[in-house]
């Protein structure tokens, strides 16, 4: 009955060789969503008016349509004005410009919450507003957002799996390629299904581990719900 | 003739239509405490914001150390630097333990070097009686002390002018008394400060002057004694009386 474990025997380097390209695709995405999603969170919180609204148009298009139309989009449309990308720099852009829309929103929501009041603090003793967010909102707001922040490097590993369509040899490239060759496709993909099942687990422990470690001595309230 | 250190004139704010205080004056000389007074509403907390240009005034001027800080072009960052202020809720830096709060702008402000940062906050902290707690986070410490950090933070940066809103308005009764403490030793210590509170005992005590607001205009002014014994307007009597009632069993059972 189990014998499709089996086919981490046969197909195990494959799997492997997939799973480091998912796993690159999902930390490349994060950094560049995380970079590009803070620029879009300061700008919301702290930019004029103009900025606000150009970082609130940028989240709502990126959050309001799939994921792969902005692939196909970047993949397949940007070269017909002269804009080319190989499959995995195009991968990498959709998922960073995608998934910095999410992290945009948590920040916001974070920096939102540590608000006025500190940044009142940080002027008050002769900071500038920038000097203000870097070394007194931003440390905060994001140990405050990193509980819901982690949702997102989680959603973004399990979404990589659509880049496939663009022929990124990622685990879901695998999968298909070994489940062509042996024709049990529900075997291949249950291997496959673990597989991420794994990394999901291993990206959930290294996320609480990095909550323990920021914990701010003396603020509890968040981590003991 | 003493000097003024802070000289308000004609200050006028409004939030929208909603006029919060009109040509309003003041002026604080050097080593004076002032406490200012007034019902809930009254504009005492923006007053103290304009000063510490937290907030623009929509007219009027505001001079310190004869250096009109409400003038176009002026560095706000570095006026802000020449004035302590005190928040009602402390807003710590609470990322930081008291020793971070306390060094930050001395390290990002005044661009001192770690060491000699560390020794200047070490000794802020020791002046609010808070050496031992120096590693402490904000939320390891008590409402008093964290507020005394508060205190500590502003001083650190050596203001001209200390601006305290309702400092011990938040704290449990018997806190109280540790942070008037600090602020009477300050006072004795020749600070200028201006400070909004109820507490009533510290202002007959420490007041050089007590400043009576009400609806964004100064209904009277004068020393404790001339204020509590002998004030000009009903209004005044009426008040203090109330809040002497209101809060001076608060402040029994701080002592
Ligand atoms: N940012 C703001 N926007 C609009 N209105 C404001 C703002 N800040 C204060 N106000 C209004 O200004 C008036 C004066 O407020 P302020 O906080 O200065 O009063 P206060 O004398 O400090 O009162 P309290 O004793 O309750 O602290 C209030 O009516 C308040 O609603
Ligand atoms: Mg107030």
């Amino acid at each position: 009955m189990l014998t499709w474990l089996g086919y981490f025997e046969r197909f195990g380097k494959n799997f492997l060789h997939g799973a480091g390209v998912t796993l690159e695709l999902t930390a490349i995405g994060l950094a560049i969503g995380f970079v590009l999603g803070l620029l879009l969170a300061l700008a919301r919180c702290f930019g004029p008016k103009w900025l606000q609204q150009v970082a609130g148009a940028y989240i709502a298009v990126f959050r309001g349509t799939p994921l792969l139309v902005q692939l196909f989009i970047i993949y397949y449309g940007l070269p017909e004005i002269g804009i080319a990308f190989s499959q995995n720099m195009a991968a990498y852009l959709a998922l960073g410009l995608n998934s910095a829309a999410y992290q945009a929103e948590y920040l916001r929501g974070s920096i939102n919450a540590i608000g006025a009041a500190q940044m009142q603090a940080g002027r008050s003793i002769g900071l500038s507003k920038w000097q203000t967010i870097r070394y007194v909102i931003l440390p905060q707001a994001l140990r405050l957002a990193l509980p819901s922040w982690s949702n997102e490097p989680i959603s973004l590993l399990k979404t990589t799996a659509v880049v496939f369509l663009i022929a990124v040899q990622d685990l879901m490239a695998e999968g298909k390629r070994a489940a062509t060759a042996t024709f049990d496709f529900v075997g291949v993909y249950l291997a496959v299904a673990l597989v991420y099942l794994v990394m999901v687990f291993a990206l959930d422990a290294l996320l609480k581990f990095l909550e323990r470690k920021t914990k701010i001595p003396g603020m509890d309230i968040e981590t003991s719900r | 003739m003493p000097e003024p250190i802070l000289t308000i004139k004609n200050l006028t704010k409004k939030y929208g239509e909603n006029v919060i205080f009109q040509n309003l004056d003041l002026t604080v000389n050097e080593g004076d405490t002032i406490v200012i007074i007034g019902p809930s509403g009254t504009g005492k907390s923006t007053l103290l914001r304009c000063i510490n240009l937290l907030t623009r005034p929509d007219d009027g001027q505001i001079w310190l150390d004869n250096k009109e800080i409400t003038a176009r072009g002026t560095d706000e960052d570095k006026v802000r630097q020449h004035i302590g202020m005190v928040f009602q809720n402390f807003l710590l830096f609470n990322h930081l333990t008291a020793l971070g709060n306390v060094k930050l702008g001395l390290d990002k402000v005044k661009k001192m070097s770690d060491k000699e940062a560390t020794e200047k906050a070490m000794h802020e902290l020791a002046r609010v009686g808070l050496a031992d707690r120096a590693d402490h986070y904000p939320g390891q410490l008590s409402g008093g002390q964290q507020q005394r950090v508060g205190i500590a933070r502003a001083l650190a940066m050596d203001p001209r002018i200390m601006l305290f809103d309702e400092p011990t308005s938040a704290l449990d009764p018997e806190l109280i008394g540790e942070v008037l403490e600090v602020m009477r030793q300050l006072a004795l210590e020749g600070m200028t400060m201006l400070v909004v509170t109820h507490e009533m005992g510290f202002a007959r005590e420490v007041a050089d002057r007590i400043v009576f607001m009400e609806k964004g205009y100064i209904v009277e002014q004068g020393s404790p004694n001339e204020m509590f014994n002998h004030p000009k307007f009903p209004r005044t009597r009426e008040f203090l009386w109330k809040i002497t009632e209101l809060y001076g069993k608060k402040e029994k059972e701080a002592d």
